[in-house]
């Protein structure tokens, strides 16, 4: 029989949350402790070492007595135990226990610091403090997370989004972290935007560094150079149209035709993600640089002079379309197939041939895709990093320009910071335009009903170029591979062709000694850090932005554009400014994660966890409402129907989370090449220096490594998530 | 035997509102009680707020204002989930990665329902409505019918205190809609379900229904039996929208006691008078309640316009000095033709007086 939620009186996550917060001030070591996934603690002195000691101990010590507040904010709780949901009582505690205890945390913590008071005023206020703090640990986190989430249950006891405690969880749980890890990092970055070189901070100045020639210049309308600006500008509107639409000749290609290779088709797709970004770079310049074997052997066919076109816009753009048509073919691919056949079919027996019906229905419905195909391709090509630093030539894009303001000699931080808001415009501005274009029309084509129907194939003056193009593009693709593979076992590009294995000998040895197997090649450390961390980020972003999808597509809630809004920004922001924020932002409590491996699995988290929320909002809005009211209405709770119903629907949007977030994580450079340490150095951050060493044949072969370990992960993930079947639709190329 | 029983309850509104954003007012105040056991429908044009005041006794929409009761119980703020209600959707809302069996035992898995007994169960459902055998196909390996049936399996399994249908005939062809209609019908009344069902087709609605309730305009136009709405609506709406009704213009020019004589034309006629006052009304007669004779007689002299012959009966198109009517005779054998000179006259019951103005 149904229980009425309403009228228990136990209440098992209130109770979790109750008990998690107690532990967290009872038990757990309250600050960090060095290396959080080591648990040396336990033997060395825990719970009495200050270092180590819980926080109800360090009180009765006599130490940190500002934690001591927080015990009121943990009984209170225990008073609503016993009572029902309804009762105003128990709403009114949990909101102001939860909510005291957070916002104590978040003041103590940003108050205090390592040499007492962070701020003059609180030592003119309070006097001076003797005692200082460290960074949060395992306990702080936990009893910090209790208080959240009374906090979100006491919300939904008065009534917020129909008092369902897993939905307001989750949206306090997400703003929480989103604010934390991009809002507050970003924040002291761009106040950095308005400081001085003494130290202070002011309005006026930020102007005229704003406005800046450098930045906004047009002298290449008539013959000088332009700004940052308008470079990134036209190239990422460039790589945004032209990745759009080679995404969307693949898809078409594996959906809507008889071509008979599709796997193959599909895996050499996927190829240039799991492609570290500067090795395309590379390649291309191995092909058509000024020693390039395009250039030269051109250059004897023709008798032209080899020239340095490639370097600048042509390089920079033939790199990135190589490496961000497979973003935009990974969305469109779910969208081109989320179409339901019957609407096409529907429109060829309203007398509309195959070019009228993919002109008016197949194309409109695609739309959304195409949308944020364009948005990812654009955001993509402004954050790029790798491609411009080794193709860029005199064409300077606001990423690198960001780099070498905060690297070079300049190390001018408010340059830098104010760079960074004219690339958080642009990318606002592609978001804004996106939402306008699509306008309010509903895209839901996968109803409750079951879809007998199959795509009908491409109208054959569509077909023609769209074979031609995907042909090309998967020629060059090849072309530029087989570079990569080559230049990995040849001496020394250019100059000694001979055949070898050394650099990959260098790079993987593997000993047997008399302590038994030894990894001797010098890229193992990084390989096993890099394999680690990425390990532990893809589930994690997948999981967030999914459940940052659901929130955003099928819950109404106050305040959703802004929390959308929140969750796309970090995507929007450089990897380089990102570094640098987060170096700003975590090296001193409360957070203090620089220099170990959290901080760049965190890091890619929030990098990559908008590409999670594009891919779950493409899939979601397709899925009828109905399904999940359905559910509701069967006695399912969102929790469940988001178990039961959504996820299995979602399993493409899944994967390509999966597998995005896991290879970004392994080929990222940018925010990155901040934030590793001796101890957690990352593969590419190692590669990057090997090419700094000019050790061009070790950097491709541990790249070439990289790709055959990524292409074993695709793999495995794909077999582990499997594919759902919802139809009866069959591909054309199956006997059909 | 089924292993299905009834825990139906009363369904009540109390001064309900649902206001969309800050101006759409979709159910403005409404009284509503559907008593235990019973099967009330709920018609009327599209927009008129019958499917919002569905999903509100689902807990898929919240009141802006008012209570709703089910069974005794103030419900008025649960959400659907802790609601003892289920519902069947126009588009079925089948899970289309779980197969029929998983489908019907989807909610039952919430209920607490151990593994046999909710096999019992999803089995019992099926079985309910014809589909035993079907519980490992896919529902797009299933017919639209076969679908519909078991969105209703999947509802009836948890036992709800109200089982709610949304428009649930709507995508079925019109042989299959008359039989699933009648299948629903009998489970209901086999198993005493409380059921709310919504649909803008009168005919599905007098067939099915023990009260209908009209809605218009976000509120309630008029509540009764089937046969009360028709033989007696209450204005030219609810006339027009329930059986198709000849509205036609007339004077009550005397009342005695509760009989009322009005003047069509030359031709009076005497009918209750419904409390209505001297002056103008509207007399609402069904086209198979017209009398039409040949020649000069008692009544109004009118001329055949169309004559339509549709097996069973003539349907005519027929002109007067009050205007146009349509009127059903069952004589086929001897019809009038177009042009023919008839007297109009009305049967002594079916028709009824209602007020001249149209409250909107």
């Amino acid at each position: 029989m149904r229980a009425v939620s309403l009228e228990r009186t136990t209440h098992p996550v209130l109770i979790f949350w109750i008990i998690a917060g107690w532990v967290g001030y009872l038990i757990l070591p309250w600050y960090g402790v060095e290396g959080f996934w080591s648990f040396e603690w336990l033997v060395d002195g825990w719970p009495l070492d200050e270092d180590y000691a819980p926080a109800a101990v360090l009180i009765g010590m006599g130490q940190k007595l500002w934690l001591a507040p927080l015990l009121l904010a943990l009984a209170a709780p225990l008073m609503v135990l016993g009572r029902r949901k309804t009762e105003p009582l128990y709403a009114k505690v949990l909101i102001v226990a939860g909510g005291f205890g957070f916002a104590w945390m978040v003041a103590q913590g940003l108050g205090i610091g390592l040499r007492g008071f962070n701020a003059d005023w609180l030592t003119t206020l309070l006097g001076p403090l003797e005692d200082r703090q460290f960074g949060m640990g395992y306990g702080a986190m936990v009893t910090a997370s209790a208080f959240l989430f009374l906090f979100t249950q006491g919300i939904a006891a008065r009534g917020a989004i129909n008092g369902d405690v897993f939905v307001t969880s989750a949206i306090g749980g997400v703003i929480a972290v989103v604010s934390v890890f991009v809002f507050f990092p970003i924040a002291k970055m761009l106040l950095a935007a308005f400081a001085t070189d003494d130290g202070g901070y002011s309005v006026i100045g930020f102007f005229p560094k704003f406005l800046d020639n450098r930045i906004w210049g047009l002298g290449c309308l008539s013959d000088g150079r332009c700004g940052v600006a308008w470079n990134s500008l036209v190239l990422a509107v460039l790589v945004g149209v032209l990745t759009t639409l080679l995404g969307l000749a693949f898809a078409l290609v594996l959906t809507r035709s008889g071509f008979r290779y599709k796997r193959l088709l599909r895996a050499l797709t996927v190829l240039p993600i799991i492609t570290p970004p500067f090795v395309i770079g590379l390649a291309i310049i191995l092909l058509f640089g000024l020693s390039g074997t395009v250039t030269t052997s051109l250059a004897g066919l023709f008798g032209v002079e080899a020239t340095r076109w490639i370097y600048g816009l042509p390089g920079i753009l033939t790199a990135q379309l190589l490496a961000f048509t497979p973003i935009a073919f990974l969305v469109l691919i779910g969208v081109v197939e989320g179409v339901s056949p019957s609407m096409e079919e529907a429109a060829q027996t309203l007398r509309a041939n195959r070019w009228q019906t993919f002109r008016t229905v197949s194309w409109p419905l695609m739309r959304p895709g195409l949308a944020n195909a364009f948005l990812l391709g654009f955001i993509e090509s402004m954050a790029d990093f790798g491609n411009p630093l080794v193709l860029g030539g005199n064409f300077d894009v606001l990423s690198t320009e960001i780099f070498f303001a905060i690297v070079g000699a300049q190390y001018d931080q408010s340059r830098a910071a104010i760079l960074a808001v004219v690339l958080l415009g642009f990318t606002l501005g592609a978001f804004y335009l996106q939402r306008f274009w699509l306008g309010k029309k509903s895209y839901t084509t996968v109803t409750g009903k079951g879809d007998a129907g199959v795509h009908p194939a491409m109208p054959r003056g569509l077909a023609v170029p769209v074979y031609a193009i995907v042909a090309l593009w998967s020629a060059f693709t090849l072309v530029v591979y087989g570079m990569i593979l080559y230049g990995s076992v040849v001496q020394l590009w250019g100059v000694d062709d001979t055949l070898t294995f050394k650099h990959y000998i260098t790079a993987f040895r593997v000993s047997w000694g008399e302590n038994g197997l030894r990894w001797t090649g010098s890229a193992w450390d990084s390989f096993w850090t890099t394999i680690m961390i990425a390990t532990l980020a893809a589930p994690l972003t997948a999981a967030i932005g999914l459940i940052t999808a659901y929130l955003l597509t099928r819950q109404d809630f106050a305040g959703k554009r802004a929390f959308e809004f929140g969750t796309m920004l970090s995507f929007a922001i450089p990897g380089t400014v990102i570094g640098v924020a987060y170096i700003l932002a975590f090296n001193v409590p409360p957070i203090e994660i620089t220099g170990t491996g959290l901080i760049l699995v965190i890091s890619f988290i929030f990098r990559n966890m908008p590409v999670g929320v594009r891919a779950g909002i493409a899939s979601m809005s397709q899925l009828d409402k109905s399904l999940d009211e359905s559910s509701l209405t069967l006695g399912a709770n969102s929790w469940q129907t988001f178990r039961a119903v959504i996820l299995p629907l979602l399993r493409p949007a899944i994967l390509a989370a999966l597998v995005y977030s896991f290879v970004r994580a392994m080929t990222a450079i940018s925010a990155v090449i901040f934030l590793v340490s001796a101890r957690y150095d990352m593969s590419t951050s190692y590669i990057i220096g090997r090419v700094e060493n000019n050790d061009y044949g070790l950097a491709i072969a541990y790249s070439t490594a990289l790709i055959f370990v990524m292409l074993a992960a695709v793999g495995l993930l794909q077999l582990l998530v499997g594919r759902t079947q919802i139809g009866r639709r069959t591909s054309h190329g199956e006997g059909h | 035997m089924t292993g299905i029983n009834a825990k139906a309850a009363s369904v009540r509104f109390e001064n309900v509102s649902k206001v969309f954003g800050s101006k759409v007012t979709a159910v403005d105040n409404i009284d509503l009680e559907v008593k235990a056991g019973t099967l009330v429908t709920l018609l009327g044009p599209s927009g008129c707020g019958k499917t919002t005041t569905l999903r509100m006794i689902a807990g898929l929409e919240m009141t802006t204002k008012g209570s709703i009761f089910i069974g005794d119980k103030d419900v008025t703020r649960l959400p659907a989930t802790d609601r003892d209600v289920s519902m069947v959707f126009q588009s079925y809302a089948l899970f289309p990665h779980m197969t029929v069996m998983e489908n019907v035992s989807y909610g039952l898995k919430f209920s607490g329902f151990d593994k046999a007994e909710t096999k019992e169960k999803a089995l019992a459902g099926l079985g309910l409505v014809g589909l035993t055998g079907y519980g490992g196909r896919l529902p797009s390996e299933l017919s639209g019918g076969q679908q519909q049936r078991v969105a209703v399996a999947r509802a009836l399994v948890l036992e709800p205190q109200v089982l709610l249908f949304d428009e649930p005939l709507s995508n079925l062809d019109a042989k299959l809609r008359r039989q699933v209609r009648e299948e629903i019908r009998e489970i209901q009344q086999k198993l005493g379900l409380t059921v709310v069902y919504v649909t803008h087709d009168q005919e599905e609605a007098l067939a099915v229904s023990d009260e209908i309730v009209v809605m218009r305009n976000a509120a309630i136009a008029q509540k009764g039996t089937p046969r009360e709405l028709y033989e007696a609506p209450a204005d030219a709406f609810v006339a027009d929208f329930i059986g198709e009704a000849n509205l036609i213009e007339v004077e009550i020019t005397a009342l005695e006691g509760t009989t009322a004589t009005v003047r069509i034309a030359d031709y009076t006629h005497r009918l209750p008078s419904r409390g209505l006052r001297q002056g103008p009304a509207k007399l609402a007669v069904r086209p198979s309640r017209m009398r039409l004779v040949a020649g000069a007689g008692d009544g109004v002299a009118a001329v055949i316009d169309k004559a339509t012959y549709v097996g069973s009966r003539m349907e005519y198109t027929v002109t007067a000095a009050f205007g146009t009517v349509f009127a059903v005779l069952d004589d086929v054998v001897t019809p009038f033709q177009v042009g023919d000179a008839v007297t109009i006259s009305f049967a002594a019951s079916g028709p009824v007086l209602i007020p001249a103005d149209q409250r909107r």
